[in-house]
C-alpha cells in the first residue's frame, strides 16, 4: 500500500512536471506548426536562475517569479531572433532550435560552471507528512498542487477568454483565423512566451526534486514532453496533460517493478497510442 | 468596390493566375463562373492575401491591396468564406460568432441577431461544437462569420458544394438577401442558382476571364453558356 501509494505520486509529480514543457510546446506547434527543440533550454534556465536567486535570497516565491520573469525574457528574444524566420520551414526550425538550445546551455555553463550545483529547498517544503500510516514526501504533492493549479488555469485561459478562443481557433485553422483579421503571429509570439514562462516554472520545480541541477538537465524532459505531445495529439493541451500523466506513472511503476524496461516503456506507449489512434489520444489534425 | 487588374498568381512554380481582370459592383452579387481548375479559388486566395501577387493589382475602394497580409486585408472589411468551409472544429457555434464580432458594439450586434434570424440553425445550436454540425449547417456558421466579421464585401467560394438542392435553394435565398447590406463576389458551379440571384458574371478559364457582363446578357445568350457552363 505504501509503496503503491508512493509510486504514484512518485509518477504523478513527474508527469506534471513534463506536462509543464509539453504544455508550451503542443501549443506552439497546434499553432505554427513549429517544432521546437530548445524548450528544454528555458526549463534549464528555470531550474538554474531559481537557485541561483533562492541562495541569494532566501525567498521561495521571489526565486520563482524571478526565473519564470527569465524564461520569458529569453522565450520572447528566442522567438524574436531565431523562431520569427523559421516560420514555415521544418528543417530550418529543427537546425536552429537545436542550435538554439546548445547556446542556452552553453550561456548556463559559462555563467555558472559545468559542475552540478546542488538545490535547495525552503523548509516548509522539507520533509513529509504521515497520513494514515503511510509516509509522503511534502515537496511531491506541493509539484503536483502546483501542476494541477497550472493546468487549471491553462484551461481557464483556453476556454474562458477570447484570447484563449482565438488561441484554439489557430490551433484549428490558423488560414481562417487570419480571415477574421486576426494577427496570428503576434498571438502565436505572446503564447510561446507563456509557453517559455511555464517551462522555466518547471525548470524550479524541479531543481529542488532531484536536488542537484545541470546543464544537461533539460534534455531528458524535453525528449519527454516530446512523446507526450505526440501521445496527447498535437495542439491539444487536455491531450498533453494526460499523456504526462500516463507517461510519469508508467515511469515510475516501470522504474519499481521491471526496472529493465523503464527506459523502453515511454518509446511502448507512443507506438501503442500511434497504432491505436494515429493522431493521439485528443489530435484532430495529422 | 473591388477591382483586380492583370492580376497574375504563381502557386510554387506553377502560373495558375495569368492576368485576372474584373470589378465588383458595389450593392451588387458578382458571380464568377468556370470549370473545375479554372483558377476561382486561386483568385480569391489571392484577394485575400494567402498567395504572394506576382503581378498586377487588387484595390478595394480605391486603395491597394497588394502585399497587405491577411489580417490587414480582412480589418479593411472584406470577409471571406472559404471552399472547405474553414470551421473551427472545437469551437462552439457561439464562440465562433463571437470571436467573429472584432469588436463589440452595437452594429456588431446587429449583425449578429440578424445573422441568427437569417438562419435560425445556428441559434438552434448556439452550443454545439461547430466540428459536429452538418455540412450545411457548417456552410451557414462560415457564411454568418463572414458576414458579421465584415464591413462591406464578402467573398464566397461554392457554396452550394455537396449540399442537397433544397439546401442549395437556401443558403441562395439568404444571400440574396444579404444583398440588401453588403456586396458581395460569389464563386459558383450551379448555374441555374447564380443565374437566379446574380446581377453581374465573369467566366474564367486557363486562368483568365474570358467574359464578363450583366447576368440577363447571359441568360441570353445560349451560346455562351453552352460553350462554358454546359447549360443550354
Ligand atoms: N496548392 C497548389 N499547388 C499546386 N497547384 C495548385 C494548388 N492549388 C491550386 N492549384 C492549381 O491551380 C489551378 C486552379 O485551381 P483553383 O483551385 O483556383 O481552381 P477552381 O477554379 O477553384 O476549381 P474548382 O472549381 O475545382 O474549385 C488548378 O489547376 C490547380 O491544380
Ligand atoms: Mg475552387
Amino acid at each position: 500500500m505504501n509503496a503503491i501509494l508512493n509510486l504514484l505520486i512518485n509518477g504523478l509529480s513527474t508527469g506534471l512536471l513534463i506536462f509543464l514543457l509539453a504544455s508550451g510546446l503542443t501549443l506552439i506547434f497546434g499553432l505554427m506548426s513549429v517544432l521546437n527543440f530548445a524548450h528544454g533550454g528555458f526549463f534549464v534556465w528555470g531550474a538554474f536562475v531559481w537557485v541561483w536567486l533562492f541562495s541569494a535570497t532566501g525567498n521561495f516565491f521571489i526565486s520563482v517569479v524571478g526565473a519564470i520573469g527569465i524564461g520569458m525574457l529569453i522565450g520572447f528574444i528566442f522567438e524574436k531572433t531565431l523562431i520569427r524566420p523559421v516560420y514555415g520551414n521544418h528543417i530550418r526550425q529543427l537546425l536552429v532550435t537545436l542550435g538554439g538550445m546548445l547556446v542556452l546551455v552553453e550561456l548556463i555553463r559559462m555563467i555558472w560552471g559545468s559542475n552540478p550545483i546542488r538545490a535547495g529547498l525552503p523548509v516548509w517544503l522539507d520533509g513529509s507528512i504521515q497520513l494514515g500510516g503511510v509516509v509522503l514526501i511534502k515537496y511531491r504533492l506541493f509539484v503536483i498542487l502546483v501542476g494541477l493549479i497550472i493546468y487549471g488555469l491553462i484551461m481557464l485561459l483556453l476556454k474562458k477568454t477570447k484570447i484563449g478562443m482565438i488561441i484554439r481557433a489557430g490551433v484549428d485553422n490558423r488560414e481562417m483565423v487570419q480571415a477574421l483579421g486576426i494577427n496570428i503571429k503576434a498571438v502565436f509570439s505572446m503564447v510561446f512566451i507563456l509557453g517559455a514562462g511555464i517551462a522555466a516554472l518547471g525548470g524550479t520545480l524541479l531543481a529542488p526534486y532531484s536536488g542537484i541541477i545541470f546543464a544537461d538537465m533539460g534534455l531528458q524532459y524535453a525528449i519527454l514532453a516530446f512523446i507526450v505531445v505526440i501521445i496527447g495529439g498535437l495542439g491539444s493541451v487536455r491531450g498533453a496533460a494526460l499523456a504526462s500523466i500516463i507517461v510519469g506513472l508508467a515511469g515510475a511503476f516501470t522504474a519499481f517493478y521491471y526496472p529493465d524496461l523503464s527506459l523502453a516503456v515511454n518509446m511502448l506507449l507512443l507506438i501503442f497510442v500511434l497504432l491505436l489512434r494515429p493522431k493521439g489520444l485528443f489530435g484532430e489534425k495529422g | 468596390m473591388l477591382k483586380v487588374d492583370n492580376l497574375e498568381t504563381y502557386i510554387e512554380q506553377f502560373h495558375i493566375l495569368q492576368g485576372v481582370t474584373f470589378e465588383v459592383r458595389k450593392g451588387m452579387i458578382t458571380v464568377l463562373f468556370g470549370r473545375n481548375g479554372a483558377g476561382k479559388t486561386t483568385t480569391l486566395r489571392t484577394i485575400m492575401g494567402y498567395y504572394p501577387i506576382a503581378n498586377g493589382t487588387v484595390r478595394y475602394n480605391d486603395e491597394v491591396l497588394n502585399n497587405l497580409p491577411t489580417h490587414l486585408i480582412a480589418r479593411k472589411g472584406i470577409g471571406y468564406v472559404p471552399e472547405d468551409q474553414g470551421i473551427f472544429p472545437s469551437l462552439t457555434v457561439g464562440e465562433t460568432l463571437v470571436l467573429a464580432q472584432r469588436e463589440k458594439n452595437k452594429e456588431t450586434e446587429e449583425k449578429l441577431t440578424w445573422m441568427l434570424e437569417l438562419f435560425p440553425d445556428l441559434k438552434k445550436f448556439w452550443q454545439k461544437r461547430s466540428g459536429l454540425l452538418s455540412g450545411g449547417q457548417k456552410q451557414m456558421l462560415a457564411i454568418a462569420r463572414a458576414f458579421i466579421n465584415s464591413d462591406g464585401l464578402l467573398l464566397i467560394d461554392e457554396p452550394s458544394k455537396g449540399l442537397s438542392p433544397l439546401m442549395v435553394e437556401k443558403l441562395m435565398e439568404a444571400i440574396l438577401q444579404m444583398k440588401e447590406k453588403t456586396t458581395i463576389l460569389l464563386v459558383e458551379q450551379n448555374y441555374f442558382m447564380a443565374s437566379e440571384i446574380g446581377d453581374y458574371f465573369y467566366i474564367m478559364d486557363d486562368g483568365k476571364i474570358v467574359h464578363g457582363g450583366l447576368m440577363d446578357e447571359l441568360k441570353e445568350d445560349a451560346e455562351l453558356s453552352m460553350k462554358y457552363l454546359g447549360v443550354s
